[in-house]
């Protein structure tokens, strides 16, 4: 096998796992809740792209423009109406919840759309590819991982540059204390749970135009961004990343060794980062 | 000017009550110390005041009207600011950060920016790139009182500022008052420090278990009046 070209892959995929997880690490950050839904989601934002590009003919780069302030919009109202009555200092509620939200979703999806698999046309950038010296890659594959890049960086600076990012911060912090900086929390979740699903958006049109997708496989993509998450280290965006890089890579060398291990591979080294280091790679100072 | 007033104002937490019929106002420009011992109501009385506990409409006056029933973030952007007890910054922004937010309610314009609170405590502007818990007590506490004083309140309420302090702290930070007050703004401060409130402020309450047992200035109130509104006749 060729070596570098493994890496390569394997650093590129980790691109699409940081887009599924970079959502993910956003709420959980931001409110400490665990959205078991958010692989559907993602589904359910590349069955929105499937008819937005199909039915009015554009190609999914472009239908993403419309599906985005849709999911924005599904993002508030969810945590505005679902998710932000859950939050307390019982963690079981969210769980349960965005469990059933997953469930329904799954199904909702089935009914309307069928179990066949679809994917996303997105005409000769899907086997276009660019020579790099030694190596060669696939357009759409360095596409995500900028993507990628582009997303952690475009939240970072949201964070840490904007009077909302520090709202995001206080209220993540102590949501008591920030009430009486006249911050609403309840507005402050919805907008982040919108943002996240920006970023699903995002990661619904790579999911969806490099591999087929079906309404069952959204609690698979759920499991890969959690895994970065954690490897990553809880709330650290970068962290998110690297994380997406390393179950990125371990299923490409797996595969690479013997196809069937590719998925297995990918677990393996999310527990060996949790046996050797339980907080993740790039845990935050204080919790 | 009556700028702050309650009406019999009472707080519950859920069966238990910890303010009966309290009555007390607080004039522009003035500093009023509300002293009593461990549990006597006075941190229940700030929160109530600043929005954090719910009180019937009534209960509250500010500006003439009723905010009893407000919200925190409501509170806060009609003028009343709390420097809660503990601190309570955000250990995740900087102490300018933690300034700023101060500011998220509304008052840009007013006469406290972040240059002004760096005149007033210049040791923050020092460290202002600095996590804002990596300060010693005595400089949270000024970041606590500067984030309360960047929406330019109306009034400013102060839970146990010198808790825990060296008595040098306290005398800094009870030197920038006078600064704070001449912007016109009303003071509230919460002491159990009994002598350290009472030079500060213009008039006084005392409560002893959820109720005002003696109130009036300073000057005028004598040590064991004071000693037996505190801690409750034949102590
Ligand atoms: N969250 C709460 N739930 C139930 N009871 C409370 C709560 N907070 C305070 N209390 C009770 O209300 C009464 C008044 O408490 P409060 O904190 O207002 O007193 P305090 O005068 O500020 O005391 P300290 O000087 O110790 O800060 C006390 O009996 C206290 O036990
Ligand atoms: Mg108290």
């Amino acid at each position: 096998m060729n070596y570098l070209d493994t890496v390569v892959q394997g650093v590129l995929l980790g691109g699409l796992y940081a887009l599924f997880a970079a959502g993910l690490s956003l709420v959980f950050g931001i409110m400490r809740l665990v959205n078991l839904a958010h692989g559907d989601l993602i589904v359910l934002a590349a069955y929105l792209l499937l008819i937005t590009a199909s039915v009015l003919g554009l190609s999914p780069f472009v239908a993403a423009a419309a599906v985005a302030p849709l999911m924005f919009g599904i993002g508030w109202l969810l945590q505005r109406h679902v998710l932000g009555r859950t939050l307390g200092a019982d963690i079981l509620p969210p769980l349960l919840v965005t469990f059933g939200l997953s469930i329904a979703l799954q199904n909702a999806l089935l009914q309307g759309f069928s179990a066949d698999s679809r994917r996303l046309n997105s005409g000769a950038l899907a086997t276009a590819s660019i020579d790099l010296g030694p190596v060669s890659v696939g357009v759409l594959p360095l596409l995500t991982f900028a993507s990628a890049i582009v997303v952690i960086i475009a939240l970072n600076q949201l964070f840490y540059r904007t009077e909302l990012g520090r709202a995001f911060r206080a209220t993540s912090d102590d949501a008591d204390t920030a009430r009486l900086m006249g911050i609403q929390p309840q507005r402050i979740f919805s907008g982040a749970t919108a943002i996240a699903m920006l970023v699903v958006t995002i990661a619904a049109l790579y999911l969806g135009t490099r591999a087929n997708f079906d309404p069952s496989i959204g609690p698979a993509r759920l499991i890969y961004a959690f895994e970065a998450v954690i490897i990553g280290g809880l709330g650290s965006l970068w962290g998110t990343l690297a994380g997406g890089i390393t179950i990125g890579l371990a299923q490409t060398i797996g595969a690479a060794i013997n196809p069937e291990w590719q998925i297995l591979s990918g677990h393996i080294a999310f527990l060996l980062v949790l046996l050797l280091k339980p907080r993740g790679l790039f845990p935050r100072a204080f919790d | 000017m009556c700028l702050l007033k309650t009406n019999r104002l009472a707080a519950h937490y859920n069966d238990f009550q910890a303010l009966f019929a309290v009555d007390l106002h607080l004039d522009a420009g003035e500093t009023v110390a509300i002293i009593g011992a461990n549990g006597a109501g006075k941190t229940t009385l700030l929160r109530s005041l600043c929005g954090a506990l719910a009180n019937a409409p009534e209960q509250i006056v500010f500006d003439g009207e009723p905010v009893g029933a407000l919200s925190a973030e409501q509170v806060v952007r009609r003028g009343i600011a709390m420097v809660p007890e503990g601190r309570k910054l955000f250990p995740s922004l900087s102490v300018e950060e933690n300034l700023q937010i101060g500011g998220y309610a509304g008052g840009a314009g007013g006469f406290w920016n972040l240059a002004k609170l760096y005149e007033l405590f210049p040791v923050l502007g020092e460290r202002r790139r600095q996590p804002a818990t990596r300060l010693s007590g005595g400089q949270q506490q000024m970041v606590a009182i500067g984030r309360a004083l960047m929406s330019n309140p109306k009034v400013l309420l102060c839970d146990e500022i010198s808790l825990g302090l060296a008595p040098a702290v306290i005398r800094d930070i009870y030197n920038a008052l006078p600064g704070i007050r001449s912007q016109g703004a009303g003071v509230i401060l919460v002491e159990q420090d009994i002598s350290r409130a009472l030079s500060a402020a213009n008039r006084f309450y005392c409560i002893m278990e959820g109720r005002v047992t003696l109130s009036g200035e300073p000057e005028n109130a004598s040590r064991d009046a004071i000693h037996d509104a505190y801690f409750g006749v034949g102590a």
